[in-house]
């Protein structure tokens, strides 16, 4: 019962934000805004992930290619395939759950139990138009992008660490990451970090706004946010795949 | 004029309040009485529907709040200004901005005639130097009269005030209270005052209203409730004297 009362909320709040989409005037400003908090601010830690992930990626998968009938830019493909199709997009969105969706939650949850929400709607303002439709809007902006530095970080770093290492030359790794390059694969990133951006920042704009009972009411909100951001992720990313791929 | 017909309220199986009937006149100042958990601050938040009721309606100019919608609700409200208990002021900008934001939205007032309203209000409550200041710098008092600035800045009908004077030391508490009797007299607006600050009840309002026991228990002028013999209210009465 208590799950189909949370369905409800959540699709009833998202609804109220579609609707009033069109009022640019009311959150152009926090628009803005948002996009420079939850894009420049996350691009250093989505970028670092992503070069870690793509250095380890090319480390395991050359422990792993022991045989010597593969060629050694088979490691440049595998790792830039995997980075493009999957981790950046997947790492980058479990990174930011916790970066992105627990500042909205804890947010959106100080200004519901500060009863600065209510100050908002009794001044005449729409809520929901102000504080949740620029950082929904903010999330699925900016995660493609963020998705896209975070990937050119992976391969980079997955360059670097088997030069570096001498597991395989540059030359080697880009010559099999050019030869599996398809257009596609970023197109099928791009709209999986669309999707989980409006995840994480859909679901921790719900769970700060409805958050209430003071400071462990907004603990609460914000822990509940990241968790449930990362278990929708995860499905999302399953759904994706299968409909996708 | 606010008139308030039939009001229930309940929170799951806990009820509020039931058939809460009030009328407040037009410049007239209510204070809203009533113990910890009475329901008071539920109550203000029904005037301008932050809250709806289980049953009955408030009429703004005879008009049923809870009915319009919500465009036409977004109108209604403005007429209201509200000073929260905690003032919540908006903490990601300074005390200007704080008293500047309705007006930046709702008017098109150009930036000089924004700056002089807002200046115009903060001195009202006595804060004119105070506009650059961020929020987390002002003290609880500071923060109630910036939060009395933002409410009036729209030139509202109506004021609601929750919990004007708690937490604040006596003299800053007068301090508030001269300046809701100064707004409500110089500006002519309609002042509900939700407190249990009976010190400031008799000082700013012309009329009370008592909630106790789930319900309205008593409703006068403040010359009739210094000589009510309701025994809640008469205690209530004392216990706020004892604490004077």
């Amino acid at each position: 019962m208590l799950l189909f009362l949370e369905i409800g909320r959540y699709c009833r709040l998202l609804y109220e934000a579609l609707r009033s989409v069109t009022e640019t005037h009311t959150y152009r400003e926090n628009l803005f805004a948002e996009m420079v908090k939850t894009g420049i601010g996350s691009l250093g830690i989505s970028m670092l992930a992503g070069s870690f992930t793509g250095a380890v990626l090319t480390l395991q998968t050359s422990y792993q290619l022991t045989s010597s009938f593969v060629d050694r830019s088979a490691i440049g493909a595998i790792v830039s395939q995997s980075m493009l199709v999957e981790l950046s997009a997947m790492v980058t969105a479990l990174v930011l759950s916790g970066r992105v969706g627990a500042r909205i939650a804890t947010e959106l949850g100080t200004m519901r139990v500060s009863e600065q929400i209510d100050a908002l709607e009794s001044m005449g303002f729409n809520s929901v138009t102000f504080l949740v439709v620029p950082r929904v809007l903010a999330g699925i902006l900016m995660f493609p992008i963020i998705y896209l530095a975070a990937a050119a970080a992976g391969v980079i770093g997955g360059n670097l660490a088997g030069m570096l290492t001498g597991v395989l030359t540059s030359a080697e790794f880009m010559e099999g990451a050019r030869a599996y390059f398809f257009p596609w694969d970023v197109a099928f990133g791009m709209i999986k970090s669309f999707v989980f951006g409006f995840v994480i920042t859909s679901i921790s704009c719900y769970k700060g706004y409805f958050a209430t009972g003071g400071a462990e009411g907004v603990g609460k909100a914000t822990t509940n946010a990241t968790v449930l951001s990362c278990i929708y992720i995860l499905l999302a990313d399953f759904i994706l795949a299968t409909i996708l791929l | 004029m606010i008139e308030i017909r039939n009001l229930s309220k309940s929170f799951g199986p806990h009820l509020v309040w039931k058939d809460v009937n009030l009328t407040i006149t037009d410049g007239e100042s209510l204070a809203v009485l009533g113990k910890s958990g009475s329901g008071k601050s539920v109550l203000m938040k029904h005037l301008n529907a932050l809250l709806y009721p289980d049953t009955g309606d408030v009429r703004l100019d005879g008009e049923n709040i809870f009915a319009l919608s919500y465009a036409r609700l977004r109108l209604a409200r403005q007429q209201f200004g509200v000073l929260f208990q905690g003032a919540a002021l908006f903490d990601s900008i300074d005390t200007f901005e704080n008293v500047a934001f309705p007006l930046r939205y709702f008017t098109k007032m150009s930036q000089a005639e924004i700056r002089d309203r807002v200046e115009e209000c903060l001195g009202m409550v006595n804060l004119k130097d105070a506009g650059h200041k961020a929020t987390s710098e002002l003290s609880g008092g500071m923060r109630k009269r910036v939060g009395l600035a933002r409410a009036i800045v729209m030139q509202p009908r109506y004021l609601l005030y929750d919990e004007p004077t708690s937490g604040l030391d006596p003299v800053t508490s007068d301090e508030i209270n001269d300046l809701i009797l100064h707004l409500s007299k110089s500006l002519n607006i309609t002042s509900i005052v939700i407190s249990h600050d009976m010190h400031s009840v008799l000082r700013v309002a012309d009329k009370a209203a008592f909630l106790d026991d789930q319900k309205l228990s008593w409703y006068g002028t403040v010359d009739e409730m210094r000589k009510a013999d309701h025994p809640k209210l008469r205690e209530f009465i004392k216990a706020s004297e004892y604490r004077i």
